[in-house]
């Protein structure tokens, strides 16, 4: 695109499931849509670069396996639905206005939309253990996009760590795919015993998900994968990992391992409804901030909506019904269908959704996030941008401080290039465990623009600017001794 | 019920700062703050602490202040003083990119001698390079004020709350005060968590300050205003001194972290009932495009957070310090206008001496709450 668009009648934030359907959706409908992505394909994180990965005839195609091709329908109604498409294109604001900031190719602009949805996903839950800040430790999901994005394979002694079916899917995935996965470590409450009887309820609705789950443990232990049920991981290593040490059977291991890839789920990425001061929750069962929504993803900010698991956590199936349903609602505000025709329309993607609902209530109680939420100790790094330790902290709070925003503005948590997003849940939980008191009156970071990190060189040649908008106070203009 | 001797309002720098004084002269004073303390300006602002180029009226005052800045182990300890991370004698810098503006430079500093005050100095481009390395070919000199430096807001405030503390000074945070009413008895100040009397009452209530007079009749034509700043990733250490635009909008430091601060008067849009504000990014591009002409090397920088404060603004863009015109056993403290941090080590003094012998050292008739004595007592 070499010409910035100035506006929309709907902007949709993120390609993944809940953006692609949503988009293809409102296109269809009739609404102006333009859907704004950061990757140069439609897909996301779960359907990363589906489109060419779809026309592999390779081992890899295979190991990605079938519930990853089911993304490439969506990206072909995306493309034939005639929506707007920017791709390699960052978000770095939305106002409550409806005022998007862009940046693209190296230039920034602004963008003005009658409504827009979110549909930015979720993130790794951050995961603080002793010595995870080391060169070697990364997220399980992180080497699953790296493998999906460039076909990359770890090729060093690997183990992974964690709780949850992504954690099996990636080492069975990275096991077909020749990694040297010297481990895997379980650190999840119930053992899979438990797991599987709370699962029976389940058996008859979701037996091919159930079954494709049993099928990757199968296979890991078939290839003799060493497997322990662990706890208090810490990862050692003087300038990069070393070994992952644990707790299992009454006794510490110590495993040597140049790459650890750790696991405990994810959590809604919202960053932008946060800067929006949207109403939020602290869902208990997935122990994460999500805003509040209604049936049709709206928040408590008029223009905005949340579509997909950036409103809470239930997966890339379920995303694409709460896509439509974002989208039958902006086509029905923008006047592009009735309410009864929207209410009918909703009618199957809602018992979709319901249905999903089930097996992620199944899934957020076998795999409670136990390691990533325990208690850390004082020495472990709370903050990795700022390296603020756990420690650190809690002298702050016993010096008076009662709300997440002091800790900020005096430790620095939170202040660094990830904006806040790797430490805001941890430290609101250090706060709310040291306090006492509940999480959500400790609050999260406040939040302003950018929501990305933006260049000065772009903000200074910022296109469509509203240049009315006069940057002084009137009684200073003309004196400069009256400087504020 | 609570009583005591003194209640300041607000729980900023000015406010913390009052009490701390008062507690020296045997006083036990009580602060109510509304959110929590540093909230506001005091707590976000961009750590200038600068005598360069103020207004006249405030050039003693100020100046008093950065005595007591290059003193802080004396008033805080050397624990507290070191948590502010006050840096002087780097200097402020206004630079000038045009000949009109070194000609203003010539004018401000030879009003300033003929005022008896020598601490501004206009400088060529040599010394501007000198100085600041890295500034480009279009800054043509400027004027310099040597003892000026920056420190951090936040922590500041945090030290004169936590050293006023010492002092057998009670901070209630999360109070909001919700009434004055003066009897024979003194002062009873009503709060959405109890009635407390007070022999005195001193209002540094900052953007708010004006809804605390307005509770005893007495009316301001003050409003308020959101000043923005961004900052930059961590960056190799390049420049020393705090820079500042002469007409054009910039202010810009590094600080310790290595984080670049820019601001200088961008305005965000204030909510002064969600006592909040949002920035703005069309209003942030003429303070970066400012950056960019001045400082080449930030232009691969990115700019990672924005912020703003609430501030109270007054018509003359002077604070209001002194006693209540309307009642006794009242004293005001607030309008800063935005430039109130470095003062704040010296305005709690100055309400100390007022409160305990009716008078200050320091010249302050210009700031007095008279002249807006045609608004007193006239509604809003």
């Amino acid at each position: 695109m070499t010409v910035a668009r100035t506006n929309c009648e709907l902007a949709i934030v993120g390609g993944g499931p809940a953006g692609l359907a949503a988009a293809a959706l409102a296109a269809e409908l009739g609404v102006e849509t333009v859907l704004f992505d950061e990757q140069p394909t439609p897909g996301g994180q779960v359907y990363r670069n589906i489109e060419a990965n779809s026309r592999r005839h390779d081992a890899l195609r295979d190991i990605l396996g079938g519930d990853y091709a089911k993304g490439l329908a969506l990206a072909e109604r995306f493309r034939r639905s005639g929506a707007g498409y920017e791709p390699l294109t960052a978000i770095w604001q939305v106002s409550a206005g409806g005022k998007l900031g862009v940046s693209q190719n190296g230039k920034a602009y602004l963008t003005k939309a009658g409504r827009v949805i979110l549909a930015t996903g979720a993130m790794e839950r951050p995961f603080p253990i002793p010595g995870w800040t080391l060169p070697g430790v990364m997220g399980a999901g992180a080497a699953q996009t790296l493998m999906k994005a460039s076909g990359i394979v770890p090729d060093r002694p690997t183990i992974i760590a964690g709780s949850g079916p992504l954690t099996y899917l990636v080492a069975f995935q990275l096991l077909t795919a020749g990694a040297p996965l010297h481990g895997i470590i379980d650190t999840s409450e119930k053992g899979l015993f438990e797991t599987g009887l709370a699962a029976l309820p389940l058996l008859s609705s979701f037996a091919g998900d159930l079954l494709k789950g049993l099928s990757w443990i199968v296979a890991l232990g078939k290839a003799r994968v060493p497997f322990f049920r662990g706890r208090n991981l810490a990862a050692e290593g003087v300038s990069r990992l070393e070994a992952v040490s644990f707790d299992s059977g009454g006794r510490r291991h110590r495993l040597p391992a140049s790459l650890l890839l750790v696991h405990e789920g994810v959590v809604p990425n919202n960053q932008i409804t946060a800067s929006l001061r949207c109403r939020h929750v602290w869902d208990v069962g997935q122990t994460a901030w999500h805003p509040q929504t209604d049936k049709w993803g709206a928040t408590s900010t008029e223009l905005i909506a949340v579509a997909g698991d950036g409103a809470g956590i239930a997966g890339a199936r379920s995303a694409v019904h709460r896509g439509r349903l974002a989208a039958l609602d902006a086509a029905c505000r923008l006047g592009r269908i009735s309410r009864t025709e929207r209410d009918e329309r909703a009618l199957p993607e809602r018992r979709a959704v319901q249905r999903e609902n089930r097996f992620r209530a199944f899934l957020n109680s076998a795999y409670h996030p136990t390691e990533a939420v325990r208690w850390l100790a004082d020495d472990t790094i709370a903050c990795r941008c700022e390296e603020v330790t756990a420690g650190e902290l809690r002298a702050l709070i016993s010096e008076g401080f009662t709300d997440i925003n002091q800790l900020k503005s005096f430790s620095r948590c939170g202040m660094g290039q990830c904006q806040g997003r790797m430490c805001a849940g941890t430290v609101a939980r250090l706060m709310s465990d040291s306090l006492k008191s509940d999480i959500e009156s400790v609050g999260y970071y406040r939040l302003r623009l950018p929501i990305k990190p933006l260049p000065v060189a772009q903000l200074a040649e910022l296109g469509n600017a509203d240049r009315d908008s006069r940057p002084l106070l009137p009684v200073v203009e003309g004196d400069p001794s009256q400087r504020i | 019920m609570t009583a005591t001797n003194a209640i300041v309002i607000g729980g900023g720098i000015h406010g913390c700062c009052t009490a701390l004084h008062l507690a020296l002269r045997g006083m036990r004073p009580i602060v109510l703050e509304k959110n929590t303390v540093g909230r506001h300006a005091s707590g976000v602002n961009a750590g200038g602490v600068r005598q360069l180029m103020r207004h006249a009226a405030e050039v003693p005052l100020s100046m008093a202040a950065m005595d007591r800045w290059e003193r802080l182990d004396d008033l805080l300890g050397p624990k507290l003083a070191k948590d502010c991370e006050f840096i002087g004698g780097i200097g402020q810098i206004g630079i000038a990119a045009s000949e009109a503006e070194m000609d203003w430079c010539q004018t401000r500093v030879a009003e300033m001698r003929s005022l008896g005050h020598a601490f501004e100095e206009v400088i060529d481009a040599k010394e501007l390079r000198r100085l600041v390395p890295g500034a480009a070919d279009i800054c043509r000199g400027g004027i310099i004020s040597r003892r000026d430096g920056h420190a951090n807001p936040f922590r500041t405030t945090q030290s004169f709350r936590l050293r006023a503390e010492q002092l057998g000074v009670r901070i209630m945070e999360r109070t909001r005060v919700t009434g004055l009413e003066q009897g024979d008895g003194g002062w009873t100040v009503m709060t959405d968590s109890g009635v407390l009397r007070s022999d005195i009452v001193v209002n540094c209530g900052g953007a708010w300050a004006w809804q605390v007079a307005a509770m005893i009749g007495e009316h301001f034509p003050s409003t308020h205003f959101a000043s923005t700043l961004m900052v930059t990733s961590r960056m190799p250490h390049f420049i020393d001194p705090v820079v500042i635009g002469i007409d054009r909008v910039l202010s810009f430091k590094q600080t310790e972290a290595g984080t670049v601060v820019i601001g200088g008067g961008i305005l965000g849009d204030p909510d002064l009932n969600a006592e909040t504000a949002d920035t703005v990014a069309d209003r942030m591009v003429v303070s970066a495009q400012t950056v960019y002409d001045f400082f080449p090397i930030l232009r691969r920088a990115t700019i990672v957070r924005s912020w703003a404060g609430l501030e109270a603004l007054m018509p003359d863009v002077i604070p209001v310090i002194g006693p209540s015109q309307v009642a006794r056993n009242l004293w005001h403290a607030f309008g800063f206008s935005g430039h109130g941090f470095q003062l704040g080590p010296i305005v709690g003094s100055v309400i100390a001496d007022l409160v305990a012998d009716g008078q200050s050292a320091i010249p302050i008739a210009a700031f007095s709450p008279a002249r807006f004595s045609a608004a007193t007592g006239t509604p809003r």
